[in-house]
Parts: structure tokens; sequence; C-alpha cells
């Protein structure tokens, strides 16, 4: 297997690590991927994934809008940490 | 008496014959908090005023009528804080009731308490709570179990009547055991997720912690049935539960599965023995063992850790700052925003596994992590449908050794995972999994209470109760005693 970049994947993930937890992760995601290696053990031809443990899901409704059900606006801004009137305020992204 | 160390079939009886009131229950329950919790931890916070005011509104004539019930720190309880143990969801107020907190209130209960947890509910010893630490009842040097940590200390201290939590890979079994009390994870879609702040969605179920099965039982009543709210909710008919709690007699001709790879190598002797009588005593008492096989055993620590990563990478992705949570001060632009708020807001299990899911989905890898491991997941569901052709349950350990000392396990995160390997299965193949206590084990001075296990086919939560509440009734598990 390919080596683990922690940084590059950092940045995937929006986070941005110090060094310190760069080499940290290094070492210790390096030592839990050696043991998932494990799987490369098994002959998984023509077996098929298993998405979910269960076939749940489908439940499909009509497709119509329910605002009763909604949360609401206030409630939705409730817990912002910037509003401006009645939106989500977020630095200038657009110059 | 102290309404606080009843169980919910006995606080309703006080109730019913007028010696307990509702207020008493809550006030009791505060007291408890009160002299244990400032050591514990179990609770990240507790509403005492409106527990009162719903205790003195309660109606009686319901299920739950007057119960209160403490709450795991990640399911919306409306008008209270849902912060996961974590820094980035500080002040954070949930906006709604979860469909479970929805259900215990139609059914009459009141929720009391946040408990605390492992950050997000990733970890298996409350370790990771960005908190408090969360200590053991049976001996506060020793971790409580994870990630539903708390809520099996706030059981086993009698600082609640019972509890809720989730259950990924073992959140509620796993304390529960570590902890003396009867932890539930029901079958995958068996109780709506609505609410729950997700973790790996494929994996995780909320379930009771309860002092005895038969409350575990009638909590599960309330909680389960379909809900429009979550599309993997299923709709089967829900089953009543506590006709199928027969004590002793129960176990008449019950077929008890015993996979051989459960007893294996680094099985510590003392639960290997305490589960071994346990078993025993259900054979004198009319119960069959069966040998079984779950050939793929060894593999679901790293089939988990793979799968359940990559939905947390995803799901957590959430927290990015704008919306709700912790949000880094004077941010550059947007791109820096997510970056430091995330950094500054979530702790170091949470971003090791953030780390370990975005990469096994990353371009190049998908196929040789993800892809593989959900074809591996396929082969454990089908060790268990095989295994379920021969048996009503699987029986066996919670975790290879009893609850560990705060701090032992530090340095090496795949130490502690792969102690999780009895309660991974249920977990990545769906199934329902109670665990009961089964005696205790002597260590230092201390006893420390060794879960045992029970696994069924999926909805098979009849056969659970069934076969939990024998043992519970054939004697008293704490005088069951190895060193």
């Amino acid at each position: 297997m390919p080596e683990l970049n922690v940084r590059y994947v950092a940045d995937l993930a929006r986070l941005a690590l110090s060094e310190a937890e760069v080499a940290l992760y290094q070492e210790q995601l390096s030592h839990i991927l050696s043991h998932v290696d494990k799987l490369t053990e098994l002959n998984v031809d023509g077996i098929e994934p298993s998405a979910h443990a269960l076939p749940a899901g489908g439940a499909l409704r009509p497709d119509e809008a329910r605002p009763e059900r909604c949360l609401g606006q206030e409630a939705t801004l409730s817990n912002a940490p910037q509003r401006w009137q009645d939106q989500f305020r977020v630095p200038k992204v657009v110059e | 008496m102290d309404p606080s160390t009843l169980t919910i079939s006995q606080l309703r009886a006080a109730y019913g014959d007028g010696s307990v009131t509702p207020a008493d229950a809550v006030r009791s329950i505060l007291a408890a908090a009160d002299a244990r919790d400032a050591e514990l931890g179990g609770y990240l916070s507790l509403d005492g005023e409106t527990a009162l005011a719903a205790a003195e509104a309660a109606d009686l004539s319901l299920p739950l009528g007057g119960v209160p019930i403490a709450i795991k720190d990640n399911l919306h309880v409306k008008g209270q804080p849902c912060g996961c143990a974590s820094k980035i969801l500080t002040g954070y107020v949930a906006p709604y009731d979860a469909t479970v907190i929805a259900r215990l209130r139609a059914a009459g209960a009141i929720p009391l308490g946040r408990t605390n947890m492992d950050e997000f509910a990733m970890g298996s010893s409350c370790e990771n709570s960005a908190i408090r630490p969360c200590r053991n009842a049976w001996d506060p040097e020793r971790v409580p179990g994870g990630s539903s940590g708390g809520s099996a200390t706030v059981v086993a201290a009698d600082e609640a009547i019972a509890a809720l939590g989730s259950d990924t890979g073992g959140s509620v079994r796993q304390p529960a055991g570590h902890s003396g009390c009867v932890g539930l994870k029901p079958t995958y879609g068996r109780v709506s997720r609505f609410g729950l702040v997700a973790f790996a969605s494929s994996l995780d179920q909320i379930g009771p912690l309860t002092k005895s099965v038969e409350d575990s039982a009638t909590l599960l009543q309330v909680l389960a049935g379909a809900d429009e709210r979550d599309s993997t909710c299923l709709d089967a008919p829900v089953p009543d539960y506590r006709a199928s709690l027969r004590g002793t007699a129960g176990l008449q001709g019950l077929r008890i599965g015993l996979p051989k790879e459960f007893f294996g190598d680094g099985l510590d002797s003392r639960v290997r023995g305490l589960v071994e009588q346990a078993i025993d005593r259900m054979k004198s008492l009319g119960a069959e063992t069966v040998e079984v096989s779950l050939p793929h055993t060894d593999y679901g620590v790293a089939t988990y850790y793979i799968i359940a990563t990559a939905e947390a990478s995803s799901n957590l992705a959430r927290f990015d700052g704008i919306r709700y949570g912790h949000r880094t001060a004077q941010p550059v632009d947007l791109l820096d925003l997510y970056r430091r708020s995330r950094e500054e807001g979530f702790g170091p299990e949470v971003k090791r596994r953030i780390i370990l899911g975005t990469y096994v989905l990353s371009s190049g890898y998908y196929d040789a992590y993800y892809l593989r491991a959900q074809k591996v997941r396929t082969l454990i569901r089908n060790d268990f449908d095989k295994a379920f052709a021969h048996c009503d349950v699987i029986a066996g350990p919670v975790t290879p050794t009893p609850a560990f000392r705060i701090g032992d396990n530090d340095a090496d995160p795949l130490a502690l995972y792969l102690a999780d390997l009895f309660t991974l299965p249920a977990n990545l193949a769906g199934l329902p999994g109670i665990s009961v206590p089964c005696g205790l084990a002597t260590e230092g001075g201390s006893k420390l209470p060794v879960g045992l296990q029970f696994l069924a086919k999926p909805l098979g939560e009849p056969d659970l109760f069934r076969a939990a509440h024998g043992w519970e009734q054939s004697g008293h598990w704490q005088e069951s005693v190895l060193g």
C-alpha cells in the first residue's frame, strides 16, 4: 500500500494540523493501517459489498413541500456563530 | 427508600402505591448526583428545574409516566445543550427533539441530564471526552467504558433510573459490561436515529442502559418503530417485548451458540471463567449449547475502522463553523475559517479518525480500502446467517478484559481498537445485542463487573430478552466472583 501523506489528507479534510500533530498521526495511522492491511489476506472476488447491514430504506414519499415539518427560520438560525438579519454571516467569498 | 436506587418497574410501582412522587424521584437523582458526580463525572449538565416542572405535571397513567431518563450528550432534547462532549459544539442548544425523546415524552418520561461520552462517540473508555473525565462507578481509578460511559456510570452509581446511549461498535454494551448494568443495541433500523448526531450512519443505533433486563424491554417497547424522519428505520411490527421475559422458565430449550472465536487466546481468565459459569448455569436450567463458528471474527476490527471512519469523515464535514458550533476568530477567508474552526474544535481521536476516513475514501484508495471492507462485511454477515441456522442466540464475553485503569492505553490507539472485537460484529451485521452482568473479577482490591453478551438474528430482540432475563433471574450475579 502506498504511504499515507497526513498533511495532504488533512488538507482534503479541512483540518489545519500543527507540525506536531502531523508527526503524531503519521506514526499512529501508519500503525493502524498496517493492521488494516490484514484484509488483503482475504479473497473477495465475486463478493457483493454491503453498504448497509440490512436492506432498509427506500422509504419514499410524494415529492411535496411540507413546511409544517420544517424547523423554521428562527430555530435554524438560533445556533449561528454569526448572523446578519435572517442569514448566516460568513467572510467575503467573492471579490 | 431512596428512589434513585430503583428500577423503572420498582419506581412505577412506588408511584402506584403513592409512596413516591415523580418530584421525589427527580430530587433524589439530583441529590445522588450532587453527592457523587463531582468525582465520577457521569453528567455534563443537569437541568433540575425543567425536570421538576415536568415531574409536577407528570401523567402517571402513561407507561413511563414520571420516570426520569438520563440522555447521552449526542441526542437532541429541545432547549438543552447537545455537545457530543466536544468543544466544537460549545454553546449549541438543541432546537428540536430527537424522535426517541419525543417518544419518551409521549410515554410520560422526563429527560433528565446530559451524560458524558467519548467525543462524538469515538472511543471505548470515555477518556476522549473533551469536557471532563468520567470514572467507573465500581472503581474510580478505572474507565467506565465508552463511548456511552457517562450513561453507564450514572445508572451504575444510582444517579439515574435508566439512560439512553448510542452504539456504533459496542458503545452501549461495552460500558454496560464494565459498569455492571444492562445495555441493549437494537437491530439496525429498529429505533429511529432522527436527532442523534451521526457518527457512522450504517452502524449507529440508539439503545437503553438499565438496571434490569425488564427495564430494557420496557424502554425498547417505547423507542422501537417506524419513523418517516429516518429513512433507514424499519417498518416492521413491534412485538410485545415483555412477553419474552419468562425468567428461568424461558431457558428451557433455548439454543445457545458458542463461537470458538469468542473464547480464544487473549481472553482474560476471569472473564472466560465467569462467562463459562453463566452458560453452565443456563444449561442446568434447560438451555442447550451448540458450537458455532464465526471465521471472519479476526477481520472485524479492520473492517469496522475503515467503514466507521469513512462514514465519520463524511458526517463530520458538517462541523465547519458556518451554521452552528465553534467558529475561529478573525478568519482571513472562508477556507481559513473551515480549517481553523475544525482544528480548534475537534479533539485528537476525532481528528485521527477524520484523517483515516478521508484517506480510505480518497481517489486511488477507495477500492483498496472502503470497497474491500464492504465486501468483508458481507462475509461477516454470512458467518452469522450460517450460525443462526443452528441456534437462537450467540453468547460470549463483551470485552476481553475488565475495565482498565485510566490512562493505561493512551499511547496506543490500535490496542484499544482491538479490544472491541466482540462488540463490533453486531454493528457490521446489523444484529441486536445485549450485555448483562455475569459476575465480578477481583483486581487490586477492587471488584470489577464482567459482562455477558447475547447476539440474535435481525429483529431477534425477543430471543435476547428471553436469554438475558433467564440468566438474570437465575441468581444474583454479584455472587459470582473470580480472582
